[in-house]
């Protein structure tokens, strides 16, 4: 038996899933029998993947180079359309969700890019602000001058707790790598999301800039309760920062496992 | 080493042309050989010609000044209808632009219709539409602000086009993913990251606006071109050489001013 084999529970990961009818309703999120391919008939990236994340939990989501972490994260928030599947944020299912009511669910899940994905001749502060466009600000987070009062004090109050406030009116584009992403992650705050993503937020930084984010998520799910999924290639950083460790492997889920008195050596199987 | 030398001659130092390729060559030259005759080019023609080219040379000089303030009028009044077209031409080719980008248009057919109406003001020729024009709202500068203005939003609402698909997709990827409209992606994504190169199309645009102003004149759209074709209809070369020298000054001025600010914006960019 494989050391993924070995550490693999499949709990509520299977083939027998409830359909998204019968979903309850206290996980943060829902996924069931989820399946892509890029290709008509082609090889799937993945297929039937099905896992919960309650409230508050931290997640890892680990795998090979194209064993499909990005694209499934992506799939859960409809950047890229899933084949067949459900996926459901506390209960409300979000796949058969129509325009409106997607940009409403997507207003509630925040989203880190491995690259950042900052405006770069915007202000630090302006960035920030248009992380309360779907919460019906509406035009006036377009920019920071023209912002309500209130709005300008919260995306203060988020670019404190990743401690860049004092860089506020600075342009994005004359910052570091790791400050980039903080301001990402800021910019997903003033969302006041319930849920979220990071897509390998490390990966372009450097050890110390990467262990200062990662330290941040860790704070984040800690202080606020924050349900948090991300995906890393570094597994002394799944194990360290997430409660509970998903693995892709050939299309499925491989492994869904608590981080605790995990050591990497016994995620390596996943790689192999 | 030397045996690698001699044992690898390269390749051939002229390969032999391929067929089809030699015949395309010989057609396009054949066309041009036979284009000479029909653009009336002929040496005996520009040989006879020079003595009058010398004549009304020498006849320019000294530039007439009788009517210098009246021709500075036209050369204002010039200018003002190359701003005032590109102004209101870059304006309206914004939301053009956006209808035109491929990443950007809310349906593929929206997006072929205004890339097709854009190309259509674009290709027909300046001079055309200020006949158009002329006839449509009389002699006068309107009519060449008309036409600078269509002119205008067929040359920008392409390039504004353009810019705006090589801005940058992950911005607007994360609007998209925090909930953002098309507006909102539009707005705080693609106009910020397409502002630099917007600008110097716009620039652009107004060199080419008053270049174009100055020969709209000669068709009855107003400004200095209308001086200068009266001047050369009635045979006073001193008064055309002051006009072609306010005309040179005038087209030097806005390009050394769109230079600068080009140069300042990429700087900032």
């Amino acid at each position: 038996m494989t050391a993924v084999a070995r550490l693999a529970t499949f709990e509520g990961n299977g083939q027998d899933g409830p359909p998204a009818s019968s979903l309850s309703p206290t996980p943060a999120l829902q996924v069931r029998r989820l399946s892509k391919s890029f290709t008509a008939g082609g090889q799937p990236v993945f297929h039937d993947v099905t896992f919960d994340v309650p409230q508050g939990q931290s997640v890892a989501l680990i795998g090979a180079n194209g064993a499909g972490k990005s694209t499934l994260l992506r799939c859960c928030l409809r950047l890229v359309e899933p084949d067949s599947g459900d996926i459901a944020f506390h209960g409300t299912d979000f796949v058969a969700a129509r325009r409106q009511a997607l940009r409403r669910m997507r207003a509630r899940v925040g989203f880190v890019f491995q690259k950042h994905n900052l405006v770069p001749r915007l202000s630090v502060l302006t960035n920030v602000m248009h992380g309360a466009l779907a919460r019906g600000v509406g035009p006036r987070s377009w920019f920071q001058a023209i912002a309500p009062g209130a709005e300008r004090e919260k995306a203060m109050a988020c670019l404190e707790q990743v401690g860049l406030a004092d860089l506020a009116d600075r342009r994005a584009d004359r910052l570091s790598g790791g400050q980039s992403q903080r301001v990402a992650i800021a910019r997903s705050l003033m969302q006041d999301p319930e849920l979220m993503f990071a897509d390998e937020p490390v990966a372009s930084l450097d050890p110390a800039a990467g262990e200062g984010i990662m330290e941040l998520f860790a704070r984040l799910n800690h202080d606020r309760g924050l349900t948090l999924v991300f995906v890393s290639h570094q597994l002394d950083h799944a194990l360290r920062y997430a409660d509970r460790v998903l693995g892709l492997r050939e299309g499925g889920l491989a492994l869904d496992a608590a981080s605790a008195g995990r050591t990497p050596g016994c995620l390596r199987g996943l790689y192999d | 080493m030397t045996d690698t030398a001699t044992s690898r001659s390269g390749p051939k130092r002229f390969a032999a042309p391929e067929p089809l390729k030699a015949a395309l060559f010989a057609g396009g030259l054949g066309f041009f050989l036979w284009s000479l005759a029909g653009a009336g080019v002929s040496i005996s023609e520009l040989i006879s010609g020079l003595p009058n080219m010398g004549v009304i040379a020498s006849e320019m000089v000294p530039p007439a000044t009788d009517r210098f303030l009246p021709m500075l009028w036209s050369v204002l009044t010039t200018f003002q209808m190359a701003l005032v077209g590109t102004v209101i031409g870059v304006v309206i080719s914004v939301p053009l632009a956006v209808l035109a980008a491929r990443n950007l248009a809310p349906h593929p057919l929206i997006h072929a219709a205004v890339r097709g109406i854009v190309s259509f003001l674009r290709t027909v020729p300046d001079l055309a539409w200020a006949l158009f024009f002329v006839a449509s709202v009389g002699l006068g500068p309107f009519a060449g602000t008309l036409t600078i203005i269509v002119d205008t939003v067929g040359f920008c609402a392409r390039f504004f086009a353009e810019n705006m698909e090589e801005a940058d997709p992950g911005p607007g990827e994360a609007i998209a993913t925090l909930g953002g409209r098309r507006i909102d992606i539009v707005v705080c994504c693609i106009f910020p990251a397409a502002l630099p190169a917007m600008i110097n199309t716009s620039l652009f645009a107004l060199e080419k606006a008053v270049r174009s102003s100055v020969v709209l004149g000669l068709v009855g759209a107003g400004g200095i071109g209308a001086e200068l074709a009266v001047s050369m209809e009635m045979f006073r070369y001193d008064q055309a050489a002051t006009i072609v020298l306010m005309i040179f000054v005038l087209v030097l001025g806005v390009e050394r001013f769109s230079s600068w600010s080009r140069g300042r914006l990429i700087g900032r960019a």
